[in-house]
């Protein structure tokens, strides 16, 4: 069996509570006991929202305040699911469920159709380049499931979808109240002809990260018999064994990989995503915060970067300030050089903006006190993408992509 | 640079290098890390994982065990072996030494339970060994309000949680920063269902505490639960004790630990049952959780486990 990581998004309302309740139930994720707690507190009918809106100030205001990760598994896979709530912090939360997902599955409500913050959705899953994105159209029951309002929705999303680069996407109309299309084919929509949501969610195929040389980011030196160092991290991309000529960055020695670890010891080869360990021929100076790279395929380090950030602090951010930058394993000292552009998600242009306020998403260039050795992140995810922390709240403020 | 197609990673495949991610993470950023270990099954594949995240090397950081003082003598016999035959230091809390010293006062009555206060034995322990990160074996699935905590779940002064306060966790990119007071939870199994963690057993053939498969105990029945008959617990009006074949699903303090009917004898038919239960295990068996509604959200608010 394997895993497939999505992340659900929509706008107050839409319905995505109700959705993923159902996703739970309706694939027996959902034990005797939880259901029992669920009907004791509906009101009328199974609510089924109740089973995700987990803290008690949600269910006192019924809403849905942070990020919530689900496991849940059918015969043929296995899911982890980060809902992503619709209020007021949604791109900051957004973007958190969406950097790690296979998948955005992304909810419209069909009386209303796409809405600004349908768009700032649709917009995050394609700048975070989430492999597949999902559009479903719910509550089709509260528009007599006319394919019109389907259809008419499906336009405006392609539309869209040319102009902020979202690509691979499906659509499918829903009533998660109701439960059409959602496990089972609606008897009530009988002009789609597609599968229903759970079945794409079991069958879209979960690429494994794209291919290309080998990163590993050193996390720790492990001392192994005799002495030996091992390197240890997860690998990011690509492949590594006996050797293989590599690249340590940024200082950039030249080496060849000796032996290599996985969980269970020593291996042939070890592939990304696994955590693995390797050691090097020459006994090369190793620590934390390096890169192992395929020497014949690697970043080039920099003092500076071009890079598409959203802004997740609470307080806003201008040139000159200066925070600390994890990349990888790697933390350098990092300076906000300049706002080159800030999206308007109305017009989706990149117009001048002088800072950076909670929930913005906006071309900056940076200046490091240190060397990285960063891909862009269209290129590679792992290695291209990094967080801004703040030196004196210590949170995390920035989610960034190297251009 | 050619595609080559690599067949799919299996969950578990998946499941345990992101847990070896975050230990390993964890471990480089703090200075003094510890695992708490209840000699449960959640916290026994924490420490194979541990052991698989620092092979060749040893793990780096000590075992904390909050003692309650309660525990299955089976629990406390595992604990010890373990620690002696895979080389691991052992730091102890006992619940005990905090009534004693007057920092806690028992609960009495027939439902009395060292469960909660348990919190201020474990945050005594973190002050005493300057602890700055605690591993812990909660899962998302266990409970609704955990299902909204982050994988490194920062804890102030006092140990609390703050659910509307927490950094988000961006790719893998995890921000192990405190200031000093401040500690870390580290949930690196946050994303395992309770399957996973069977499945995983099964996989590493790990030894657990004997109380997980079925055996001969004698028991009595209370608010539709069974418990085990103990010196720890008062037996109220009408509460008969009978022998019946049981096995445990989670291993807590005697007091407040449920267990469930079941003839499975070995790990492959405790999976079997798993996979085909239809209750949680925390409703099923943790008389803890049922107490409110929102029991766990406020024990966790509290810095508990
Ligand atoms: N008629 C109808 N109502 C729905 C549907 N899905 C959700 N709702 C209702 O819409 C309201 C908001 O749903 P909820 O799941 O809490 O939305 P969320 O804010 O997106 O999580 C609730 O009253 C639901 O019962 C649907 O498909 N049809
Ligand atoms: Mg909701």
């Amino acid at each position: 069996m394997d895993l497939l990581r999505l992340a659900t998004a929509g706008s107050v309302d839409d319905g995505k509570s109700t959705l993923i309740g159902r996703l739970l139930y309706d694939s027996k994720a959902v034990l005797a006991d939880q259901l029992a707690h669920v009907e004791e507190r509906s009101v009328d009918g199974l609510d089924l929202a109740l089973l995700t809106d987990g803290l008690r100030a949600e269910r006192e205001q019924g809403i849905t305040i942070d990020v919530a990760y689900r496991s849940f598994a059918t015969p043929r896979r296995r899911f982890i699911l980060a809902d992503c709530p619709g209020h007021a912090q949604y791109t900051r939360n957004m973007v958190t469920g969406a950097s790690t997902a296979d998948l955005a599955l992304l909810l419209v409500d069909a009386r209303q159709g796409l809405t600004e913050q349908s768009r700032r959705h649709a917009a995050i899953a394609a700048l975070l380049e989430v492999e597949h994105v999902i559009v479903a159209v719910n509550k089709m029951d509260l528009v007599g499931y006319a394919e019109d309002v389907f259809d008419g929705i499906v336009r405006d999303v392609i539309e869209l979808g040319a102009a902020i680069g979202l690509h691979k996407t499906d659509f499918i109309p829903i009533s998660a109240l109701k439960g059409d299309n959602v496990v089972e084919r609606s008897a009530q929509m009988p002009w789609y002809d597609g599968p229903p949501l759970l079945e794409r969610l079991e069958t879209v195929p979960v690429e494994p990260p794209a291919v290309h040389g080998a990163r590993l980011p050193v996390q720790l030196v492990l001392r192994g018999e005799g002495g030996t160092r091992w390197a240890a991290g997860r690998l990011a991309a690509g492949s590594l064994k006996a050797g293989d000529e590599v690249v340590v960055l940024p200082s950039g020695t030249r080496t060849r990989v000796a032996e290599v670890r996985d969980a269970d010891g020593l291996a042939e080869v070890v592939d990304a995503p696994l955590s693995v360990s390797v050691r090097l021929e020459d006994e090369v100076d190793l620590a934390r915060g390096e890169l192992i790279a395929a020497a014949d395929d690697a970043p080039s380090p920099t003092r500076e970067l071009t890079a598409t950030v959203c802004w997740l602090g609470d307080r806003p951010a201008r040139p000159g300030d200066r925070f600390q930058l994890k990349h990888g394993t790697r933390s350098v000292p990092a300076k906000l050089d300049s706002v080159d552009g800030r999206i308007d998600f109305e017009s989706l242009e990149w117009p001048g903006a002088e800072e950076l306020r909670l929930n913005d998403i906006a071309h900056v260039k940076i200046r490091l006190g240190g060397e990285i050795a960063a891909d862009a992140y269209a290129r590679c995810h792992a290695t291209g993408a990094f967080i801004l922390v703040d030196e004196s709240s210590l949170d995390t403020v920035a989610a960034g992509m190297v251009s | 640079m050619t595609a080559i197609s690599t067949p799919a990673l299996s969950h578990l495949r998946a499941l345990e290098a992101e847990a070896i991610h975050v230990i390993r993470e964890v471990a480089a950023e703090r200075e003094r890390p510890a695992l708490l270990f209840s000699g449960g099954k959640d916290s026994i594949v924490l420490v194979r994982l541990a052991q698989k995240a620092f092979a060749p090397g040893k793990v780096p950081f000590p075992l904390l065990h909050i003692d309650t003082g309660h525990n299955f003598p089976e629990v406390i016999a595992f604990r010890d072996k373990l620690v002696q035959e895979s080389d691991l230091t052992l730091l102890v809390g006992s619940v005990q030494k905090s009534i004693d010293d007057g920092r806690v006062r028992e609960e009495t009555g027939p439902r009395a339970s060292r469960n909660r206060l348990q919190t201020v034995t474990l945050l005594d322990a973190i002050a005493e060994h300057r602890l700055d990160a605690c591993f812990g074996g909660a899962r998302r699935d266990e409970e609704r309000s955990r299902a909204k905590e982050r994988v490194l779940s920062l804890r102030d002064d006092f140990g609390q949680w703050d659910p509307r306060r927490q950094r988000p966790e961006l790719w893998d990119l995890y921000n192990a920063r405190v200031r000093p007071g401040e500690h870390l939870r580290a949930f690196p199994i946050s994303n395992w269902t309770e399957l996973d963690v069977w499945q995983y057993i099964a996989q590493e053939e790990l030894e657990l505490p004997s109380i997980y498969m079925a055996h001969e105990r004698e028991v009595f029945e209370r608010d539709g639960m069974l418990y085990a008959t103990s010196d720890f617990i008062t037996l109220m009006d009408g509460e008969e004790p009978f022998t019946a074949s049981v096995r445990y699903r989670t291993v807590g303090d005697m007091s407040c630990t449920g267990a469930v009917r079941s003839t499975a004898g070995t790990l492959p038919d405790v999976v079997a049952e798993i996979a085909a239960t239809n209750i949680t295990e925390r409703g099923e068996t943790r008389a803890d959780d049922r107490a409110t509604e929102a029991a766990m959200e406020d024990r966790k608010r509290e810095g508990y486990f």
